[in-house]
């Protein structure tokens, strides 16, 4: 099994260079990162010989005076030996700031996609057990509410509803919406741990509702069926008990699929979060990326990408490891 | 020998237009579908014709500054006196627009691509599927923005903005359409049609494509639901539909610090986008059902 996964995380090694590479490019040719401040020194600088000197130290702050390839090389180089992730203007140290960031959004991404695979599972399992009756239709209208809401307008609504009602009728802030936790809160260990959950709510509750709901879907068609299999049939006529063949029997056959629709959506909930983190003001990775973005920063782009790249790789991977865990005839190696 | 091959096609293509009828008569048994198609006619009614039959114009400045919504102004104005329900009627037009644009240029390309990967397989599958293993590992707003930065603004960025979503979501699309050509190509009736001596492009796009096709038109009403959340978040987040251009998006977040004060600003266009999208994906629902009736279980 380890020696699986070693070759599996080797053989994606190329796939996360060739991704990287291309957005290399696409960012270096979005444009000039030292427009701004060329136009700054133009207007402040009267003498063109200190300007064009400064304007060349930027340039070779930011290793533009090197060739293209050779900036990739040496970013990959700096990384490599160094666990340098090059240079930014706006970003002192690249990769400290991707270590705090990484925090916050990875407790984001983890609460919301547990909270979206306990509903996926729970509201595809009912759907499918009451299958073509009130129950199944009224869920199945729900998550396809859910999956038309656009998270930056259902974000807002929850803000004004939910947790400013909840927050006047308690007489006292329990939920937050702005930012991942309170600045400069004294307290001990539980306070802080209390408001860090309070800044948690809406952001994981919008991302999971966001992303449950075509996992529910397959959630339900994947256990409609097995219940429609001959063996559960056989584990009902042996007279065994309901809920024992469809927690045993059943659910553990059809929870192989979602394993694999989650490893694959995984990408997408981490773009997702990009959103809901500028919407609640967050200081996660998905605002450092957009930042990144509007200065053309592509170290600050790119270090974003090599991270999500590399977490969806290792949960793709994870995701087939389970397979083999859920499966007892899938043997990996 | 051409003969032979229409005769072959034309016993072939008999069945297949009544299995497009089942289609639709299963599409129409579906309630919410069709209580989706006609929401979606409506909007698509009123974005494009009604939009022109209103008396206010998008960009007109109505002298009614920040009004809650009245008989004048049905969904109010905003604070430069712009006519809210005008407003939204474009920017539903304009989304609408741009969904279209991807829908149908990602299909092409991904059915087109699937479909040519999953016939001939070997080299040219194996090199295409690289190409698709790669977008696919771009993360679409990451991306979308990073384009849409540039390329966005003016009056006919939207089509700018459209043709970056298309280019990142034609590899799903591919993904999928070669997976159905996969298995279709073993089947016996390729297999007549290729001893008949049909061309490699005769059956690629009169039997493999036609027979994928309903699966080609399920995932591209999923993909006009996910083009339009993907423009109107880009707009949101400042780097799609940009000023004096107007999306549901945009003004969702040019609303968006009115929501407290002129809630009309920020609910209205909101609430129209949810429809506009609820009703495609109830189309899609009834679409995936109407040619998958194992859906509907």
């Amino acid at each position: 099994m380890a020696w699986y996964a070693a070759r599996r995380l080797l053989a994606s090694v190329p796939v996360v260079l060739a991704s990287t590479f291309v957005v290399f490019l696409m960012v270096t040719y979005s444009g000039d990162p030292l427009g701004d401040f060329k136009t700054q020194q133009l207007r402040q600088n009267n003498n063109p010989a200190i300007r064009a000197d400064r304007i060349r130290g930027e340039q070779h702050f930011l290793r533009l005076d090197h060739p293209l390839l050779e900036r990739y090389w040496l970013w990959i180089k700096g990384i490599v030996l160094h666990g340098d992730f090059g240079p930014s203007r706006h970003v002192p140290d690249i990769g400290a700031e991707l270590g705090n960031r990484l925090l916050v959004t990875a407790r984001l991404v983890t609460l919301a996609m547990l909270l979206a695979v306990v509903l996926a599972l729970v509201v595809g399992v009912v759907s499918a057990v009451r299958r073509a009756r009130v129950t199944d239709h009224l869920l199945t209208l729900v998550s396809v509410v859910f999956l038309s809401l656009p998270v930056f307008w259902f974000a807002v609504l929850l803000k004004d509803y939910l947790a400013v009602d909840l927050n006047t009728s308690l007489g006292r802030r329990l939920l937050f919406t702005m930012g991942e936790s309170t600045p400069n809160l004294a307290g001990g260990f539980w306070t802080q741990l209390g408001d860090a959950l309070g800044h948690l709510v809406l952001p994981t509750l919008v991302l999971a509702l966001s992303v449950y709901p075509p996992w529910s879907r397959f959630q339900r068609t994947s256990m409609v069926e097995v219940l429609d299999s001959d063996y559960v049939r056989l584990a009902r006529a042996k007279g065994l008990p309901r809920r024992r063949v469809l927690v045993h029997h059943a659910l553990r056959t059809a929870l192989i699929p979602l394993a694999t629709v989650v490893a694959v959506d995984f990408a997408g909930l981490v773009g997702s979060t990009v959103i809901t983190e500028q919407i609640f003001t967050w200081q996660g990775m998905g605002t450092m990326l957009l930042d990144g973005i509007k200065d053309r920063d592509v170290y600050v782009v790119l270090a974003w990408l090599l991270v999500v790249a590399v977490v969806v790789v290792v949960v793709n991977l994870i995701s087939d490891l389970l397979y083999a865990v859920l499966d007892p005839r899938i043997r990996v190696g | 020998m051409a003969e032979l091959v229409r005769a072959a096609q034309s016993a072939q293509s008999a069945p297949r237009r009544r299995a497009g009828r089942v289609a639709l008569r299963r599409f129409f048994a579906h309630r919410p579908a069709v209580i989706g198609l006609v929401i979606l006619l409506v909007l698509i009614f009123a974005a494009f014709v009604g939009r022109h039959l209103w008396r206010y114009d998008y960009g007109d400045f109505t002298g009614d500054y920040s009004d809650p919504p009245s008989a004048a102004h049905p969904f109010g104005t905003d604070s430069s006196g712009h006519d809210l329900f005008a407003q939204v009627l474009r920017g539903t037009a304009r989304s609408i627009e741009i969904a279209l644009f991807v829908a149908v240029v990602s299909t092409v390309i991904g059915a087109l691509v699937g479909a040519v990967a999953g016939y001939y397989r070997g080299l040219a599958d194996s090199g295409l599927m690289r190409v698709v293993d790669l977008v696919l590992t771009l993360p679409l707003y990451a991306i979308a923005a990073l384009l849409g930065h540039q390329v966005g603004s003016g009056r006919s960025g939207w089509i700018s903005i459209a043709l970056v979503l298309a280019l990142l979501l034609w590899a799903p699309i591919a993904r999928v359409v070669r997976g159905v050509t996969l298995s279709l190509r073993e089947q016996e009736f390729i297999e007549a049609a290729r001893a008949l001596g049909a061309s490699d492009r005769w059956i690629l796009f009169r039997h493999v494509l036609p027979n994928a096709g309903g699966t080609i038109i399920v995932n591209a009403t999923v993909y006009v639901a996910v083009a339009i959340l993907a423009e109107t978040a880009l707009s949101y987040v400042g780097f799609g539909i940009r000023s004096p251009d107007v999306s549901l998006g945009s003004l969702v977040a040019a609303a968006q610090a009115a929501s407290a004060t002129r809630r009309w600003l920020f609910y209205y266009p909101g609430l129209v986008l949810t429809v506009l999208v609820l009703s495609v994906n109830l189309v899609g629902d009834g679409l995936r059902v109407a040619f998958d009736p194992r859906e509907d279980r």
